[in-house]
Parts: structure tokens; sequence; C-alpha cells
């Protein structure tokens, strides 16, 4: 499908905020259900722009979110909303650790 | 081949139950994951206890296991015995794209592909780039193994050797996807590659996001009195100009000098003075009139004494 090959080309390369993806583009490249998305989404571990599901669009940061997301949930057998908390309080690690490295020094 | 202990690497007793065996799994794998943990060997630890599990938790599996491995210690060098034969098919892993050790396959055959996910054709590897190429772009050499299945489905993994174009601004943890690099299928279909972009440490510079941080040493009059000093940036030298009266460990900004975007990071330095020695006659004279001439001032006065 023309449609499908073009969405690929989109997200090929570094994958910055500057990325849209739909709903569709972004479980596909997950390799899951969109369901399982919309879940992720409902549980506010991932935050697409728009309102309606055919209206979201991903970022290239949150197909990393989601990939990351999806591991966790495979890996540690925890559900949607345990996988929304890993996340943030995964992510306010990468800042800290980031900031204690800077402030560390050499 | 070194024989593994699989109860050791679970750290559970060789008659520890199907629960207790889940129990220190998912302790081990919470603590190893490679997305939690920042324990540098913590992806081959994971690897090993997902291994461990993958065995343990499956009672055919753990009852060939404990029929060979009775008076082996772990590490220790292992034959299979004669006639082994394991007679398994290995159909799952839990954790994407590892390789199980030698001793796992000599017990439990080949890694197949069949049944892993599409998303086991995915490869994720880490690539480490320096903060200069990270500003410049760049255009690199990967070498990596992706997991390959043959007709038969069984997995192999394949060298493959790319030149990969890195645009100017990544940051820290960004990825880069290559579709159609990744592992490839017994259908022939390939997965796609995500690189995901470590920025290497520098020996000037610190990176919070697309900020770059610089500490500036500064002899103690440049703050008092004001200074123009010359500031090495990601882009090349730029000159700084440092207003009297300035505090010491204040952050001076050049905006847009630090990692390439949209918006371009800025570029932060903190302003460290360097107290100069007293080494000569002259120069501690200029110190004795320095305290003189600053008489009020007490470096203690917040302290209460």
């Amino acid at each position: 499908m023309a449609g499908q090959e073009m969405s690929k080309e989109l997200a090929t390369g570094l994958l910055d905020v500057r990325v849209e993806l739909t709903l569709e583009q972004i479980s596909e490249l997950a390799h899951v259900e969109r369901s399982v998305v919309i879940e992720l989404v409902q549980e506010g571990a991932l935050s697409p722009r728009g309102t309606s599901p055919e209206e979201w669009r991903f970022t290239g940061p949150a197909l990393r979110r989601l990939q990351r997301g999806l591991r966790l949930q495979r890996d540690l057998g925890i559900n949607a909303a345990g996988v929304a908390l890993a996340l943030e309080l995964l992510e306010e690690l990468d800042r800290l650790r980031a900031r204690l490295r800077r402030l560390e020094g050499r | 081949m070194k024989y593994k202990d699989y109860y050791r690497i679970l750290g559970v007793d060789r008659d520890a139950s199907a629960d207790e065996i889940k129990r220190a799994y998912r302790k081990l794998a919470r603590k190893y994951h490679p997305d939690v943990s920042s324990e540098p060997d913590a992806e081959e630890r994971f690897k090993e206890v997902n291994e461990a599990y993958e065995v343990l938790k499956d009672p055919e599996k753990r009852q060939a296991y404990d029929n060979i491995g009775r008076g082996w210690q772990g590490g220790e060098e292992f034959t299979p015995p004669p006639g082994w034969e394991g007679g398994f098919h290995f159909h799952e892993a839990a954790g994407e794209a590892h390789h199980f050790s030698d001793f796992f396959e000599s017990l439990f055959g080949h890694e197949e592909f069949g049944g892993f996910s599409r998303r086991f054709r995915d490869v994720h590897a880490r690539l480490g780039i320096s903060l200069e190429e990270a500003y410049h772009g760049t255009s690199r050499e990967i070498a990596l193994d992706v997991p390959v299945a043959d007709e038969r489905g069984r997995l192999h993994y394949q060298r493959k050797t790319l030149r990969v174009s890195i645009p100017a601004g990544v940051t820290d943890g960004q990825q880069i996807r290559l579709a159609g690099q990744g592992g490839v299928g017994p259908d022939g279909k390939a997965g796609d590659l995500y690189l995901i972009v470590e920025l290497l440490p520098h020996r000037l510079f610190r990176v919070e996001g697309r900020d770059v941080w610089l500490d500036l040493p500064v002899a103690p009059w440049e703050l008092a009195l004001g200074a123009k000093v010359k500031v090495p940036t990601l882009g090349g030298t730029v000159e700084l100009k440092i207003p009297p009266g300035t505090r010491n460990g204040g952050s001076l900004r050049l905006r847009g000098k630090g990692l390439p975007g949209h918006p371009p990071g800025n570029q932060y330095v903190r302003l460290q003075v360097e107290v100069p020695p007293a080494r000569t006659e002259e120069q501690r004279r200029a110190y004795e009139q320095l305290r003189e001439a600053m008489k009020d001032f007490d470096p203690r006065r917040g302290l209460g004494g």
C-alpha cells in the first residue's frame, strides 16, 4: 500500500520531536495492536497531540517510550498503569542522572 | 563450554517451587532490566537471568536440566553426556534478540524464529558518539550481529556492516531508525534497526538535553572588575563578557551555542574562581594591600559566629 510505504519513510532516520506518527503508524512500528497503544494513552503513559484516536499524533521520542514500556510490560509482568508509573520514574531518573553527571564534573 | 548453574543465577534452592522461582526471577529482572538498571553489566546479567528462567519455569526443561545437572559446578567445563539429544525446540524468548549461551543450546537446541513475535526482528543497539560528532553530524560505519532465520526457522547471527549518517543535533537517548536493517525472519522479511544515541563523556563539556555546560576558571579580579574572556564552545571559540561584580559559581548563558536543534540549546558557562598563590614578595604585598583595602569583607559573615 502506497500510504504505508509513505508512513515508513516518515519515521526513518532520526526520531526526534518533529516526527509525527499516527496511532496506526506507531502501532505498526512497535508491532502491537492499536488497543495496546490506546490503553497506554488512557493510562497517561503516552501523551499524543489531538483529541480523538484518529487525530492523535505521536512524536519520535514517544516511539521509544512505547517500546520501552512494552519491554517492561513483557519482562516484568506489569499492567498499563504500572508501565505509566515506571516510565515516569525512569525518565525522572534519567534527568537526575544527567544532572548528577553535570554537577560531578569530570 | 561452561556449565551454568541456573539455580545459583536465580539464587534459589534446587527444590524451589515454581512460585519461588518466578518471584526470584521477577526480582532479578527488575534489578537488571536494561531499561531500568544503570549497572554496567546489567545487560549480561539480564540475559543470564532470562536464560535461567527460561529453563527453570518449564517443568520439562527443568527436569531435563536436573537430570544432567547433578554434580556440576557453575563455570565448570561442561560436555553434554553421550547420547544427549535435548529433543527440545526453543520457541520463545522473554527478552529481545538475546543470544542464549552455548550451554543452553547444547541442551535445548538452537533458538527458533518461528515462535518469535515480529518485534523480535527489530534490533536495538546503542551507538556511542562524541559531542563533536553530535554537534556537526557525522557518517559512521557500524558493525553488529543481527539474528537471521534460515528456511528451517533456525536462528543464526550474522555480522552486518552499515554506514549510518548521523544528523547534526542528536541528543542523548534519541533513536535513529533504519528501516529493514534488523533481523530477518524465515519468510525473508526483515525487521528494523534502531540505534540509540549515547553521548560519550567529554573532556570539557557536560550535556543536559541540548544544553552544554562548561566550567570556566577565572581570576578573582575578572569577576570583581569584569572582563572579556575567550571561551571554547562546540562551534569554536567565542568571546564572553563577564559583567563587573559577577558572583563566583554563577553561570552565564551563551544563547544558542549548545547542540543544534529546534530550538538549539544554550551553552552555560559556570565561573569558578582560581585563587592565585602568592609566590613572590611583590605578590604577597599585593595580597596584604588587598586585605587592608577590604577590611569590611568577612567571608564567614553568614555563619553567625
